[in-house]
């Protein structure tokens, strides 16, 4: 086995072990700390019913940054649109036999990528175009978006321009995943790919990536507007009530 | 002290997003709590030598309490969709008004001391050590928002800045620079019993006053009863309401309402404020006490019914807090909670608003009116935030809309709404909420209240608009003092049970 193939076999291991545990720990310390007071943003659904209805309008259509600013939401959602298309074509990466709806996503997936990389220059330009976004863009914003648009831009060179030894890639990853570790094709622009993607995967739990599960558990979305009929109290607020 | 001179924006036909003016509103401060005021609340007056680390502690100690600071304050992507939401941003052009950099002057602390990526690369992701500049920039800009909640709006993760608002405030209290204003009526309504510091006797006094003058008024004897027993409905409203312009206009109304409807009623003077300031500091335990007095006084008084007069952030206390907090409403099964609700009429929500009481009696034809006696009055109606955005009234998603305007239209045959964008859930602030009401911040309370003026202009423009209902204490008080600044007359705003007290028919 080549010293190439041991390193990325073991960044893969590492940066999996590092997003799972990662992201395991801040999924389960939002759903410890508790959401004392009922604070829905209203008008909110009645019902938990509702509540997943409206949740649901966020996750797909981003409804609340629709109402908030046009050109956001347009190049927001063509970046995650594009993204979600493109990581469900992906898959047949790392499935045998592969599923037959990532199958019929294939197509799509390839020009996905445009989509996507078109909505991250969008949101790049307003970063340094509009005078509000620029003041509160940290460095941190900047580079997440040239590490995506990087990832966008390399992947597409081999669906488009250089094709890359798609079948020994593939023997790479159904490998790690048996733990019977492959070869990895030695293309520099599947590396620097590859590289890119275990480094977007390590970031993933300590930086601003945590919107993902972050927006489920936002208590002004996430919660019913009953406090009337319901009543709503976190542990440590009921001991309050008996020293009365 | 009088405040500093400032300019008054400009009317324009339409709100326009400013540029950013860095540091234009740096300088505005509101006065420091003082020791004894913040003894009373057991904060320190001053810093000690242990600031940073009281600051942090008691930072630590809220994002292990709320998951809305702490899912706040990872998710912000800093896309901007907040960044022109923020009327005083609007108003004064300072970007630290903006949402987003509003809440990174906590957030850019937060990463430093809480999060791995804040800790190794600081630069990278805008963490900073806490200094006693960044310190300042809380307490100026913590007390430059009126957590009205538009941001959160508008927000694809709902952050809402009023938490991060009310945790800034909290830990800056205890570090010892509360803020004069909040702190004093908190210790008022808590030594007292409301937020004016009315004593009982004394609110005796003003209510016979105004029994003689409705009398005078209308020969028709409407009472408003003090500490009742048997009552069968508790009133908690604003104690602005026992004598402040135009606020003494809404508690007739309720008075006559009452009286039409034949409702047996008392007020408290035990509670004798509906609003509680301890939402704006941000500390459970202050609002939960404040809170209980409502509690004390219904089971003291044994009534069945509980209703809230006009206030917006007294009005998103009770409904969406008092269950929580004293057992007002119902659905608790624990011993607290069933003390109170085996008193409770259960064919009434609990609480109640006086707009939905009120709407309900004209619906039912229970109380007559006669919408003509309004007609020298072409009127539209301002959504107050905490009732637009943070509460409900009615059984239908989005009731905190349409009932107040049903119910100004059962009453009045003149009605136009403000555009679209600036009503209902879109709707800006008076400018004076959240602890912001006091004079020491007018040139913030005259700044912010430009996107409402303007819309405000408008109307007046093309309807000849000439009364704006509204129904809460802090934008009536905010608006008599701040809309003349912008050329309109202090006596076009009103309550909306004004216009009921127009209206409605005694015999």
């Amino acid at each position: 086995m080549s010293t190439v193939t041991m390193i990325y076999a073991g960044m893969f291991y590492i940066a999996t072990l590092l997003l799972v545990v990662g992201l395991g720990y801040k999924i389960f310390d939002y759903s410890r700390t508790p959401a004392p007071l009922k604070i829905p943003t209203t008008p909110a659904p009645i019902t938990q019913k509702g509540v997943v209805y409206r949740m649901a309008k966020e996750v797909v259509l981003f409804e609340s940054l629709f109402k908030s600013n046009k050109w956001i939401w347009v190049f927001g959602w063509l970046f995650h649109m594009g993204l979600f298309l493109v990581l469900a074509r992906h898959l047949r990466y790392f499935t045998e036999p592969v599923w037959f709806w990532v199958n019929i996503v294939q197509p799509f997936g390839k020009y996905a990528s445009i989509m996507m990389v078109v909505g991250l220059l969008g949101l790049f330009a307003r970063r340094f175009l509009v005078d509000r976004v620029r003041y509160i863009s940290t460095p941190s914003d900047y580079l997440m978006l040239v590490l995506l648009i990087a990832i966008g831009l390399s992947g597409m060179m081999m669906t488009f321009v250089a094709h890359t030894d798609i079948v020994a890639l593939k023997a790479f990853f159904m490998g790690l995943m048996y733990f019977d570790v492959q070869p990895v094709p030695m293309d520099p622009i599947l590396l620097v790919h590859l590289a890119l993607v275990v480094l977007l995967m390590v970031i993933f739990p300590i930086s601003k990536l945590l919107h993902a599960p972050g927006i489920f558990f936002s208590p002004t979305r996430n919660q019913a507007d009953n406090p009337r009929e319901h009543r709503h109290v976190a542990a440590w607020a009921a001991r309050l009530d008996q020293n009365n | 002290m009088a405040a500093a001179e400032f300019d008054i924006p400009e009317l324009k036909d339409e709100i326009e997003i400013p540029k950013l003016r860095e540091g234009s509103m740096a300088h505005a401060k509101s006065f420091l709590a003082g020791k004894p005021v913040q003894d009373f609340m057991g904060y320190p007056h001053e810093l000690g030598e242990d600031w940073k680390e009281r600051a942090l502690d008691k930072m630590g100690d809220l994002l292990g309490k709320y998951r809305s600071l702490k899912v706040f304050l990872d998710a912000c992507v800093h896309c901007g969709a907040c960044t022109d939401k923020c009327h005083y941003y609007i108003g004064t052009a300072d970007p630290k008004n903006m949402p987003v950099a509003r809440q990174d002057l906590m957030r850019q602390v937060y990463r430093r001391y809480f999060t791995t990526a804040g800790k190794l690369f600081p630069k990278l992701v805008g963490a900073k050590d806490l200094t006693k500049d960044i310190l300042d920039d809380w307490y100026s800009y913590y007390h430059q928002c009126s957590e009205c909640r538009r941001c959160s709006v508008f927000c694809p993760y709902g952050i809402d800045t009023a938490e991060i608002t009310m945790a800034g405030r909290e830990i800056l209290n205890h570090v010892g620079m509360g803020q004069k204003y909040s702190n004093e009526i908190l210790g008022k309504v808590q030594k007292i019993g409301n937020n004016l510091g009315l004593p009982g006797p004394a609110l005796e006094d003003t209510l016979e006053g105004l029994e003689e003058d409705i009398e005078a008024d209308t020969g028709v004897a409407v009472k408003m009863p003090l500490d009742v027993k048997g009552a069968e409905v508790l009133l908690v409203t604003p104690s602005a309401d026992f004598f402040s312009e135009p606020h003494v206009e809404s508690l007739i109304g309720y008075a006559k309402v009452f009286h039409a409807a034949g409702i047996s009623w008392t007020l408290s003077s035990h509670a004798s404020e509906a609003g509680n300031f301890g939402l704006f500091n941000g500390n459970y335990e202050t609002m939960r006490k404040v809170a209980m007095r409502i509690r004390e006084a219904a089971l003291e008084l044994g009534v069945k019914r509980i209703v809230v007069g006009e206030c917006g952030h007294a009005w998103r206390v009770a409904y969406s807090f008092w269950n929580t907090l004293t057992g007002i409403g119902y659905g608790g099964n624990d011993p607290f909670s069933i003390e109170l609700q085996k008193q409770l009429d259960p064919t009434y929500p609990q609480p109640q608003h006086i707009c939905e009481l009120t709407n309900d009696l004209i619906k039912s034809g229970k109380i007559k009116v006669d919408p003509s006696l309004n007609d020298d009055l072409i009127v539209t109606y301002h959504d107050s935030c905490n009732v637009a955005r943070a509460s409900r009234m009615g059984t239908e998603e989005g009731g905190q809309f349409t009932i107040p305007r049903e119910l100004i239209q059962s009453v009045v045959n003149n009605f136009h709404n403000m555009a679209d964008e600036t009503i209902r859930e879109s709707t800006f602030c008076c400018g004076g909420g959240g602890g912001l009401l006091t004079d020491d911040l007018m040139e913030v309370r005259v700044k912010g209240a430009l996107p409402r003026a303007t819309a405000l202009n408008n109307v007046v423009k093309e309807h000849q608009v000439n009364f704006m209902a509204t129904i809460c204490a802090i934008c009536k008080a905010q608006f008599t003092k701040v809309l003349p600044k912008y050329g309109f007359d202090m006596s076009m705003v009103g309550g909306v049970h004004q216009l009921v007290s127009k209206a409605i028919k005694l015999d």
